[in-house]
């Protein structure tokens, strides 16, 4: 046998990634959406979401918003423990309501953008993001 | 403003053209056995514009033997559509007769008979006499390399792609993207864009830090040809640092992103572009799928999956073009623009029947010149074959096999694993195996062959990772290899099913027992993507295998069960 400590960590490494099979967003996200919302209507048009299809580094995915006359924004990352990543609040005088940032997924999920918008009303936008080991591009 | 259904009438005549032109003729030049090489480059000149396509050329300067897969399953909305159609279907679906030089060149099935009558295809020297052939009835048509160009073979591993620049500098492209070039590490790209004289595109590189288009890699290009503004925009492969090893290319981001494609369509138009030509890597169904989102494109030139279609397939007013791999084929498309319009095309795939078409001498000494270095490893004959040894098709193939043998053999492993690739010409029963054969089918810049533990549970989150990867229903979820191969396991796989469901019934091999999800196995396989992996090179685990065996005969492998295709 002359498999190594170290070979075999690095395989380690790479299964702490992939144990997690697709989530589906969990009763959490729909807590956080429901209390954002406050259970109003929420339409498909109003916000644009920017995601990769598939991560190429799982812990840290960068996403934008988009929604134009938007008060706030709430994104969630539905199959992380802790759904909440960030809510972008825009006054009054802000020159464009998007944002960016970097999340960290724990898997392949769903994740959710949800806008208030100027008159009140409610957008919703989500993308599948796939958390894969990858490594065999032909 | 031409309508949609004008425009799909013209693309009708258009591809009747085809038939005319090169299709039909082949079937009966078969009957006479009578090829030649100006029936092979006919093509009544048509429109203002001529594009050229090479693609995923993987450093092959010679000649070689190269099957076509027979199995190349296709999901969701391209189940059955091509290029998932093959051997026999594929021949009846473009009335390709059996036993003619296109079904040898096209498709699968008595590929072994088919290429000792055939000859070897390929070799740049030939590509260099039809390139040079098209520019003489148009001499200010593009050439456009899809990348995969500077990796794959003995000496392009050795000079770190040198021998593949110098030689494809002879053919003048005008324009290239990429994918295993990365591979060679971020400081030699950019080493050696920074002297290509000619563009090196990809609206789709980004620099990883800031989320902004890397500065080296231009999106676009614009061309006059014919009085006509042409742009061509880059699209590299997207998913390099998930396919291949991100530590690598550390500073560069890629992915779809298609909303970006739009944006550089948008701004190209607004400058004046006539046409838009999207020279992709995105793999075949990927740029199907990126055709219905983005408009605006006239012609995406496809590469990575390594199909080769003898038509353009339509997608909105969108042409995709298939030119196949390894120097196989190249395709000529004219174009007849007319105020800012694609009003039709002529399309032909030219197979590079290395016989038949006459090798340009100057492209030959400089492909000779790369390789005198190296000519006495190149040559070295380690053993021969029995067996016909090729590699495409979704689940295995006989290189691999022979490949997954010598893991286990040599490094005494109950399982091997060996990449999806695509990449790998074929040798045909008979050959001698020499050192360049193996390393056309082995070499890459992190081939390290890796022996290690893994529980059965790890064996099927691996093969449910890789599958979906290749039979998500959603293209943009698929980055264009093959399944991983195993040797020492069968398997069952239901193709339709979602990750985590697909496959069932593992079991080792060598005692017949179902594999166990608690139990460790000694695993051994290469390409693996983590930084610092440890062990042989595969070149040289399978060249000690192969010199054991001396004569090599592979057995047929029945052990994956596929359904749902």
């Amino acid at each position: 046998m002359d498999f190594t400590r170290r070979e075999t960590l690095a395989l380690g490494g790479a299964a702490a990634l992939t144990f997690v099979l697709p989530f589906r967003a969990s009763a959490a996200a729909d807590d956080a959406i429901a209390e954002f919302t406050g259970g109003a209507a929420i339409a498909d048009a109003g916000v644009e979401l920017t995601a990769p299809e598939i991560a190429e580094n799982g812990n840290t995915v960068p996403i934008a918003v988009s929604a134009p006359g938007a008060t706030a924004v709430m994104v969630l990352a539905s199959g992380n423990p802790t759904p909440g990543v960030a809510t972008f609040n825009f006054g009054p005088l802000a020159a464009s309501q998007t944002a960016s940032t970097r999340m960290r997924l724990a898997g392949t999920q769903d994740v959710i953008a949800i806008a208030k918008l100027a008159d009140g009303s409610f957008a919703r936008s989500s993308k599948t993001v796939k958390v894969t080991i990858g490594g065999c591009g032909g | 403003m031409i309508s949609r259904r004008d425009f799909l009438q013209v693309s009708m005549a258009a591809s009747a053209l085809v038939g005319a032109s090169g299709f039909g003729n082949w079937s009966r030049l078969a009957a006479q056995q009578a090829l030649t090489q100006d029936q092979l480059l006919q093509f009544d000149t048509f429109g203002n514009v001529s594009l050229i396509h090479v693609t995923d050329i993987h450093a092959q300067l010679k000649p070689i033997y190269f099957r076509e897969p027979s199995v190349n399953i296709g999901v969701g909305g391209n189940r059955g559509a091509v290029p998932h159609v093959t051997g026999a279907d594929f021949r009846k679906l473009y009335g390709i007769d059996d036993g003619s030089p296109s079904h040898y060149a096209l498709s699968s099935g008595d590929f072994s008979s088919l290429a000792k009558a055939y000859g070897r295809v390929g070799g740049l020297d030939r590509v260099a006499t039809v390139v040079n052939a098209i520019r003489a009835d148009r001499p200010d048509a593009l050439l456009l390399d899809g990348g995969d160009t500077w990796h794959g073979s003995y000496t392009c591993y050795h000079t770190e792609g040198q021998d593949m620049v110098n030689v494809m500098n002879g053919l003048k492209p005008d324009a290239m993207t990429f994918h295993w070039e990365f591979t060679l590490g971020s400081d030699r790209v950019a080493e050696i864009v920074e002297g290509l004289p000619f563009a090196a595109l990809g609206q789709n590189i980004f620099d990883a830090e800031w989320d902004e288009p890397a500065e080296l890699f231009p999106p676009y290009k614009f061309f006059e040809c014919g009085g006509v503004k042409i742009a061509v925009i880059g699209q590299a492969f997207p998913y390099m640092p998930i396919a291949n090893p991100g530590w690598m290319f550390p500073e560069y981001s890629f992915g779809i992103r298609d909303e970006n494609m739009q944006a550089m369509v948008d701004e190209v138009r607004a400058k004046g572009a006539e046409c838009v030509v999207c020279l992709s890597h995105n793999g075949f169904d990927v740029d199907k799928s990126m055709a219905s989102k983005v408009t605006g494109i006239d012609v995406i030139l496809s590469g990575h999956t390594h199909d080769a279609l003898p038509e353009p397939v339509l997608v909105g007013e969108t042409i995709v073009v298939a030119s196949g791999s390894n120097g196989k084929f190249v395709s000529r498309v004219d174009l007849d623009i007319q105020n800012g319009r694609m009003m039709g095309f002529r399309h032909k795939l030219i197979p590079i029947f290395s016989d038949v078409i006459t090798p340009d001498p100057e492209m030959t000494a400089l492909i000779d010149e790369q390789r005198a270095p190296f000519k006495a490893e190149l040559e070295e004959v380690i053993g021969q074959t029995d067996s016909l040894l090729y590699r495409r098709g979704n689940f295995n193939g006989t290189w691999d096999d022979l490949i997954c043998d010598a893991l286990m053999s040599e490094r005494e492993a109950d399982i091997a694993m060996s990449p999806g690739v695509r990449w790998g010409p074929s040798l045909i029963p008979g050959d001698d195996i020499t050192r360049e054969d193996l390393w056309n089918v082995t070499s890459m810049s992190y081939g390290k062959a890796y022996r290690s533990e893994m529980t059965g549970e790890f064996i099927k989150v691996i093969l449910e990772d890789v599958a979906d990867n290749i039979f998500n229903p959603d293209p943009y979820y698929q980055q264009g290899g093959d399944m991983v191969r195993i040797g020492g396991m069968g398997y069952r796989i239901d193709v339709r099913k979602p990750q985590g469901e697909r496959i069932t019934d593992m079991v080792l091999l060598k005692t017949g027992e179902a594999i166990d999800p608690a139990k460790n196995y000694v695993v051994a396989g290469w390409a693996s993507v983590n930084e610092g992996t440890e062990g042989p090179q595969i070149w040289d685990v399978v060249e000690a295998h192969i010199k054991k065996l001396g004569t090599v005969t592979v057995q047929s492998n029945d052990s994956v069960t596929v359904v749902g295709a």
